[in-house]
Formats: C-alpha cells, sequence, structure tokens
C-alpha cells in the first residue's frame, strides 16, 4: 500500500570512515529539501566502516528516494530502513534538573522508576543520564519538567534490527525489492 | 619502477588509453605540465578552464571514451563548476584533474586556495583529495572506472602540490574492487516478463526515449523493438539520435518545445515504455497530466530515476541494451505484419495530429527565419554532421530542425542548460572525430559566453563550423518576456554586440555573413569549403519564436502553436 502520509522512519547506513562522508550524507539531505530529526555517528567492529543512524520524516516515496540516493553515494556500504520491522532503538538523554531540598526526594524517585542514573550532583542541580526509545525520553522529560529543567542533550536514535525469525514478512518485501531495483547497487 | 605523482599521473592516463585531454596551466599544477610535455598526450589548451571541462564532455560524448581536463588550484578550479555540473545532469564520463596547495597548507587560506572538493560534492558522481602518493594510481584507476560504469558521470581528483613531488613505486593496478558499488546491469527477468505481457497488450503504446539509449549504445535494440511491434517512438532532447530522425515511426522530441504529435500522443497512449530517461519536468510538464491514461514501464540503470517525479507500474532496473534485448527475444510474435495491421487506427490517429498542426515556419524573401538556416545545414551537411548547440533558441531549432538520425551527433547541455556550452563541446567533438563536420550552432548571446575558445581552434587548426543564428536578442527569455510578460524586453535586447565576423578575422580565422535568405546556402557551403575554424554570422528575425510551445506548469496538451 502507498503511503501518502509523513511518517517517522530510521535509517542506518554502513559507510567508509572517511573524512567527508557525512557531509555527502548530510548533502544529500540538504540539497534534496529532506529533514534529518536526528543524526548519530560512530565506528563499528571494523574501524574502516562507521554506522550512521539517522531520524528523518516522509510519505513513502520520500523515503524510498531517500534510501535509494543514499546507496547511490559511493562512500555508502548499505542502508536499512528500519521501519516496519523489529529492531532496537535507543537514545540517550542527560538532564539537568533543579533539585531545591523539597523536590531532591521526588526526583530520585522517578529517577528510579526510569531505572536511570543521577551522574552529577551540586548543591542546586542534579544531572541525570537516561537511555531509552524517544517515547521514554519525553516521559521523563514530561515528569521533571514542572521541576525545572536548566539543560538536556541528546545523543539521537541509534538502532539495530532484532535477531531474524523464521518466515516473515519482510523476507517477501526483499525479494520483491530486489526484483523491481535489481540485486546491486548505484 | 619508482615515480614522482605528477609521473604517476601522466603514466596511469597513458594506462587509461587517454590521447587528448584539455587544461590550462597553474602554479599548483606545474610540475604534471612539466612531465605531460614529454609524454605522447596531445594536450589542448584553452583560454578558460570552463571551456577545458565542456571540450572533454563534447570528446566523451563523441568518442565513448572518458574526456580528461586538467586545471589548477583556486580559480582553475572554481572555473570547471559550471561544466561538471552540467556533465553531471547529463550523466557524461569525464575525469577532472585539479591541482591544490600543498597538504601542509590546506584549510590554512592559501594563495589560490579553495575546498574544491566540497565545492563539487554535489555535482560530481564522486570525488577525491589524493592524500598520499601511495593513493594516486588507485584513486585514478577507480575514478576512470566509476565515471563510465553504471550511470556515468564526473569524477573528480584534487591533487595537492607536495603529492605531485613524493615518489613511490609505481604500479598500475590491473583490477579494481569495491564493496559498495555494484552498478544493476542486467535487468530482471521477472520484470521483463511482466513488461512484455503489458507490450502485448497495449493498445496505443508510444516509446519515450532518453539520453540513457545513447550512453547505453541501444539504439539498433530500440528500434528493433520499435519496428517489430509497429510502436511510435519519441525522444527527449538528450536522446535525440537514439531513433532515425526520418522513420516513419518517429514521433519527433517530446515535451515543452517537442512537436504536437508527439506530446498528444503520449497523451492519450495507454502504454508508455520510458527507456533511459528521467521524467524530467521539460517532459512531463504538470506531472499529474503527464501520460494520465498510460501505464508507465520504466527501464534505467539508476535507481533514484525510478519514482523520482511519476509513479511507474513496471520499473526495470538494468542496462538499457540488457533490458531491451530481453524484451525483443520475448515479444516477437505474432509478427510485424500483423502488429502493423493491428496499430493501424492508432496511427492513423497520430498522423491526424501531425497533420492538423506540422512543425513550420514560413521562410519569406527578406529576412532569414533561423529555422531555415538549421534545414539548410542539415541539407548541405547530408544529416550527417555532429551538432553541437549552445542554450536556448538555437538549440530547440537545431532540435527540431537538424534531423538526427545517428546517435552521439547531437551535443548538447540537457539537464543544466550551460550558455556557452556548444563551441568548447563542439571543439571536443571534433578533436574525437577528425574527419567528421562539427558544427556549432549558436545564438549571438550564447557564443559570447565562451568566444575566447576561437584562440583553441586557431592554433590547433579544428576546423569547427559555428552558426550563430543572430537576432541581437537574448531570443528565449524575450519570446517568454512577449508571451507571458507583456513584451516588456527587460534587458534582453544585445546592445553593444560584437562584428562576429572582424572576431573571426581578429582570431586569425573566416568570418562569414548572410542577411538575406538566398546567402544562406551559398554561405554554408563555403564554410563547408573552409579547412580551419569559420563563423558564420546569420542575421535573422529579431523576433522569431519557437513553437510550439507549452508553458511551464501545464499539461503536455496545452501548446501554444504560434
Amino acid at each position: 500500500m502507498e503511503n501518502n502520509q509523513d511518517q517517522k522512519h530510521t535509517i542506518s547506513a554502513l559507510v567508509d570512515n572517511e573524512p567527508g562522508v557525512l557531509s555527502r550524507v548530510t548533502g544529500l539531505f540538504s540539497g534534496r529539501g529532506f529533514n534529518i530529526e536526528s543524526l548519530c555517528v560512530a565506528e563499528t567492529m571494523d574501524p574502516l566502516v562507521s554506522r550512521i543512524t539517522l531520524v528523518t520524516r516522509g510519505n513513502d516515496q520520500i523515503i524510498e528516494q531517500i534510501t535509494k540516493q543514499l546507496n547511490k553515494l559511493i562512500n555508502v556500504i548499505k542502508v536499512i530502513d528500519f521501519t516496519n520491522t523489529e529492531f532496537v532503538e535507543r537514545e540517550m538523554a542527560l538532564i539537568k534538573v533543579r533539585a531545591e531540598a523539597q523536590t531532591r526526594a521526588e526526583i530520585l524517585r522517578i529517577v528510579d522508576i526510569f531505572r536511570c542514573k543521577v551522574v552529577d550532583v551540586s548543591p542546586q542541580f542534579y544531572t541525570i543520564e537516561v537511555t531509552g526509545n524517544e517515547g521514554k525520553i519525553k516521559a521523563i522529560l514530561d515528569l521533571l519538567g514542572p521541576l525545572g529543567i536548566k539543560e538536556i542533550a541528546r545523543t539521537g536514535a541509534i538502532a539495530m534490527a532484532r535477531s531474524k525469525k523464521e518466515g516473515s514478512l519482510k523476507r517477501e518485501k526483499s525479494v520483491i525489492l530486489q526484483e523491481t531495483f535489481g540485486g546491486g547497487k548505484k | 619502477m619508482r615515480l614522482s605523482g605528477a609521473e604517476i599521473v601522466i603514466e596511469s592516463l597513458i594506462q587509461e588509453g587517454v590521447t587528448s585531454i584539455f587544461g590550462y596551466p597553474g602554479a599548483a599544477i606545474t610540475d604534471i605540465y612539466d612531465t605531460l610535455d614529454k609524454s605522447p598526450i596531445r594536450h589542448y589548451l584553452v583560454r578558460h578552464e570552463q571551456g577545458a571541462v565542456h571540450m572533454a564532455d563534447g570528446y566523451a560524448r563523441t568518442s565513448g571514451k572518458v574526456g580528461v581536463c586538467l586545471v589548477t588550484s583556486g580559480p582553475g578550479a572554481t572555473n570547471t563548476v559550471t561544466g561538471i555540473a552540467s556533465a553531471y545532469m547529463d550523466s557524461i564520463p569525464i575525469v577532472v584533474f585539479t591541482g591544490q596547495v600543498p597538504t601542509p597548507l590546506i584549510g590554512n587560506d592559501a594563495f589560490q586556495e579553495v575546498d574544491i572538493v566540497g565545492i563539487t560534492r554535489p555535482c560530481t558522481k564522486h570525488n577525491y583529495l589524493v592524500k598520499a602518493v601511495e593513493d594516486l594510481a588507485g584513486i585514478i584507476k577507480e575514478a576512470f572506472y566509476l565515471a563510465r560504469s553504471g550511470r556515468p558521470g564526473p569524477i573528480l581528483i584534487d591533487l595537492p602540490k607536495d603529492i605531485l613531488h613524493n615518489k613511490t613505486e609505481f604500479k598500475y593496478p590491473k583490477k579494481i574492487e569495491m564493496r559498495n558499488y555494484r552498478p544493476t546491469y542486467s535487468a530482471h527477468p521477472k520484470q521483463i516478463e511482466k513488461a512484455t505481457a503489458q507490450i502485448l497488450k497495449a493498445k496505443r503504446p508510444v516509446i519515450y526515449a532518453g539520453g540513457g539509449v545513447i550512453t547505453s549504445h541501444s539504439s539498433s535494440e530500440l528500434k528493433t523493438l520499435a519496428e517489430s511491434l509497429t510502436i511510435p517512438v519519441t525522444t527527449t532532447l538528450m536522446g535525440l539520435g537514439a531513433f532515425p530522425g526520418r522513420h516513419p515511426l518517429w514521433l519527433g522530441m517530446l515535451g515543452m518545445h517537442g512537436t504536437y504529435w508527439a506530446n498528444m500522443s503520449v497523451a492519450h497512449c495507454d502504454l508508455l515504455i520510458a527507456v533511459g530517461a528521467r521524467f524530467d519536468d521539460r517532459v512531463t510538464g504538470k506531472v499529474d497530466l503527464f501520460a494520465p491514461e498510460a501505464r508507465i514501464i520504466h527501464i534505467d540503470i539508476d535507481p533514484t530515476s525510478i519514482r523520482k517525479n511519476v509513479s511507474v507500474d513496471i520499473p526495470i532496473v538494468g542496462d538499457c541494451k540488457d533490458a531491451l534485448t530481453k524484451l525483443n527475444q520475448l515479444v516477437q510474435k505474432p509478427g510485424k505484419q500483423e502488429w502493423r495491421k493491428i496499430r493501424q487506427p492508432w496511427l492513423e490517429q497520430i498522423k491526424e495530429w501531425k497533420e492538423t498542426h506540422p512543425l513550420n515556419y514560413e521562410q519569406g524573401k527578406d529576412e532569414i527565419k533561423p529555422q531555415y538556416v538549421v534545414e539548410k545545414i542539415y541539407e548541405l551537411t547530408k544529416g550527417k554532421a555532429i551538432i553541437a548547440t549552445e542554450v536556448g533558441q538555437n538549440q530547440m531549432w537545431a532540435a527540431q530542425y537538424y534531423h538526427f538520425d545517428q546517435p552521439n551527433s547531437f551535443i548538447t547541455s540537457g539537464g543544466l542548460g550551460v550558455m556557452g556550452y556548444g563551441f568548447p563541446a563542439a571543439i571536443g567533438a571534433q578533436v574525437a572525430c577528425p574527419d567528421r563536420i562539427v558544427f556549432d550552432i549558436a545564438g549571438d548571446g550564447s557564443i559570447q559566453m565562451n568566444i575566447q575558445e576561437m584562440a583553441t581552434v586557431v592554433a590547433n587548426q579544428l576546423p569547427v563550423k559555428i552558426a550563430i543564428l543572430n537576432n541581437g536578442y537574448l531570443g528565449m527569455v524575450r519570446q517568454f518576456q512577449e508571451l507571458f510578460y507583456e513584451k516588456r524586453y527587460a534587458q534582453t535586447f544585445l546592445k553593444g554586440n560584437p562584428d562576429f565576423v572582424k572576431i573571426a578575422e581578429a582570431y586569425g580565422a573566416t568570418g562569414l555573413r548572410a542577411k538575406h535568405p538566398e546567402e544562406v546556402g551559398p554561405v554554408i557551403e563555403k564554410a563547408l569549403s573552409i579547412k580551419g575554424p569559420v563563423i558564420i554570422d546569420f542575421v535573422v528575425s529579431p523576433e522569431e519564436c519557437v513553437s510550439p510551445m507549452v508553458p511551464s506548469g501545464k499539461a503536455m496538451t496545452e501548446m501554444l502553436l504560434v
């Protein structure tokens, strides 16, 4: 089914780990008017390869263009769109929250419930480290907000596919894609 | 063998079979020039780096080889950007070598430093900054491979001066292994089967072919498909020559200045077979109303071309030649005669469109019509010349009235639309094909954008003929102003145009002029009889319009038939 609604997509690209590659990727987005909501880059097990995880938004046609255009870049090795597949997604946030005498206990309770950590303490502030998916981070921000958040820093999402299970629909989809768009790249 | 970076560049070019390159020296690149002059490679010294890239482009289009261009750092490099962008839009294989300041100075705003790799990132297929002389040979090998394989395109290699000095053991790699790059050449049989079923079912099919047919050398396969099933063929500007211009199934070019009957055929077809074309906005007009009744088959080697502008029913990723060959094997039944009968009503309908609104102009007694000049050039070169064009009216008249019947004969900046492209591209073509007649059909505006290359043709005695359709205006924009801006000709009258005959003479070439219709034929014949370069100044009617025309954003059926 074609979907004309904008939908959030988490896309992961394995790329050559060399200068200029990130700029090729982001240039592709800006040059074609696609937006990047978050972006995360780091080396993989193979020091010659980096993984770029980015979150973007668009309808099916735009996302198809984005993945094809990414694939077309010479430095891109593999592109995975995690949307509609089983995957694990995490991001990390550091939240500096006002910690007055009367709110400290409340903050620590929230930290406990969300299984996160206080990583820095000062007379007026706690800095909290939280990891989770976007929903969890939004939830803790909603709870801490009324107590007075001074500053936040977020990493953006990283993602990984869950281990494959037998006979899933995904396989059929990939066979169809291979027929229509060929096995190779570029 | 230990060689310097500069020697490695030249040796690698020799290994790649490069015989001619176009360039302009400068401080950062002098090492290469020092080596180049001792090598068997012929260097054509241009007068502006933009000219060098267009020459490499024109050379690539007509020789079937990769065009090569060599320039210095900073301004030398930035001057190539227009040419690179044009080659990128038209998928032309060229490799551009730029000089760069020494590695320790990079990023220091050194003299004649510019981040050309950053600048050309969005308009090259790929580009490289060489950081160690040990990488150089491998990068050059990769660059040539990338330039000509898959969907071809321009590659830039930036060469810091110290790299050209440093020495290393030279061994040109024999094989290339790129895990990231594997173009799909072979069309998937399942998709071909689906396409075949649609083709055999269609009542009103049209083939819409583009530059991909020329790039993949598949015009004979295209002709076989069209003839065996009696399917009429239209092409894009870039596809002209992919199908014979005098063939009974030929519809002419489609799009903004395409023929009425080509656009009407596409608007009413029930199956559109797009081959190596990319549904450019100049072709589709208002996308929603493009081929509204048709199912669409789209063959292209570049997956990103598919479903970029229009939604496609049967996408086929692969080389056009491979896909067409496979289609031809499957669609042989029920035989040519049968098909001709089946197609009769469709062809009748097209014939009617063609007869109601043919391409036409009226050549009167006084003023020369630019279309007449193009037709005369066609006649007197027997349709066998290589025609380069600039951009604007000259380009469209050349496309409409020179009935190209061979691929690689029409050289034009289709995608980017670069004024000043045609003349240097014609020079590149003449270098590639010394025995063919090469014409640049130019406007008086465009020719002035790279007229300095007159020195290049004269110095090398390249017999390029330049036909200037001189109407004293930036004609295409003037036409826009006439039609959509109530004839307010803001800044399109070219006051101060030079005497083009004297320009030719000043450079040591021949200048000719025609002012009356009866002079057109003789002046072309005279130009053809001259061995060297010739400028012919055709003084044509100043307010002639290119017709027909689809206004931007309108449907292809809403043509203005002036």
